[in-house]
């Protein structure tokens, strides 16, 4: 009963987890095919249908069958065909720039942006000063309206 | 002098995006697919990109400079590609005919699984060197468009022709043939 119970938690498990997700460690052609790039087309394996990307897809399915991992399969095409098979860039030496460039570049555009608004909010309209003279004619006018006020 | 700073600034803006869209049409109106192949075939003997690549019929490297002194047949071609299949044979005879003449045949394998290019090897029986250009740098410089392309070059490192597509059939073999003639006394 227990062993049945058991049984039907992990059939449970197994219908709920997401369809790309690998079981038992196994990497997932679908994952790696959307992690490799095709070397003629330049897109990704899962995007391409030409000839070689074919070829790399069934390399990929039967190293898969053989046990080997992720690591050990991108590294296979990584000697065969070069970095540029590798849709992210490596996270060291060369490749770390292609990481680092476009955060420097937000950095540096959020530095620009904050000095913009800066300049531009000193900006201000110079206000009238108060104790500048009135023009003759507006004085003698707000003179005449005191005095009917007044009276 | 503020209004005028502002109009050259607009008017430089303007250059640029011109000069630009002069440069894009000026690309689209000479793209010929394959420019040294297109070059090659309008008699402008354009240099062969050198090259220096891992062989797969034996250890070691092949620099094509150091062939420089021979007339050189280089062709394109990978595994899984069915015309490649159809020409392999003409080449390994065009090797065998002609080595003795100071003609060198060089298969560059190209983004193809080594093991799969040797297997090709194995089965059509070539003995010629070639090397392999995984990641097809190679290729992109010779500007190829497709398999297989097979350039001629002459004893210089000039190439005298190129054949985009298969050599399969009787006016192709003699292109090819006619190629190497020429090549042999430039």
């Amino acid at each position: 009963m227990t062993f049945l119970r058991i049984a039907a938690c992990v059939a449970a498990a197994v219908a709920v987890a997401p369809a790309g997700a690998s079981i038992g460690g196994a990497p997932n052609p679908a994952d790696l095919e959307a992690e490799l790039v095709c070397p003629t087309c330049k897109t990704t394996l899962d995007q391409s249908d030409s000839l070689v990307a074919q070829r790399m897809k069934a390399f990929i399915r039967v190293r898969i069958a053989r046990g080997w991992n992720e690591e050990q399969i991108k590294s296979a095409l990584v000697a065969e065909f070069g970095p540029g098979v590798l849709a992210e860039p490596p996270g060291g030496g060369f490749g770390l720039l292609a990481w680092l460039l476009p955060l420097a570049a937000l950095a540096a555009g959020a530095v620009a942006v904050a000095f913009l608004i800066r300049r531009w909010s000193g900006r201000r309209v110079p206000e009238a000063e108060d104790d500048a003279p009135l023009d003759p004619q507006l004085e003698r006018l707000v003179d005449e309206e005191l005095a009917r006020f007044d009276a | 002098m503020k209004y005028r700073a502002r109009l050259a600034a607009q008017g430089m803006a303007i250059g640029l995006v011109a000069l630009l869209l002069i440069l894009l049409a000026w690309s689209l109106l000479h793209r010929d697919g394959g420019g040294l192949a297109a070059a090659a075939n309008r008699g402008e003997l354009p240099k062969a990109p050198d090259f220096t690549l891992d062989r797969l019929d034996r250890d070691g490297e092949l620099n094509l400079a150091s062939l420089t002194g021979k007339v050189v047949v280089v062709n394109y071609w990978a595994s899984y590609c069915a015309p490649c299949k159809d020409e392999a044979p003409f080449l390994e005879e065009v090797w065998r005919r002609n080595r003795r003449r100071d003609v060198v045949v060089v298969g560059v394998d190209w983004q193809d699984f080594t093991g799969d290019a040797r297997r090709f090897m194995r089965r059509y029986g070539l003995t010629f060197p070639v090397v392999h250009d995984g990641p097809g740098d190679v290729g992109f410089d010779y500007g190829i468009t497709g398999l297989p392309e097979t350039y001629v070059l002459d004893r210089q490192g000039r190439v005298v022709h190129a054949i985009v597509g298969a050599i399969n059939t009787d006016e192709d073999r003699q292109r090819l043939r006619s190629a190497i003639a020429q090549a042999l006394t430039a």
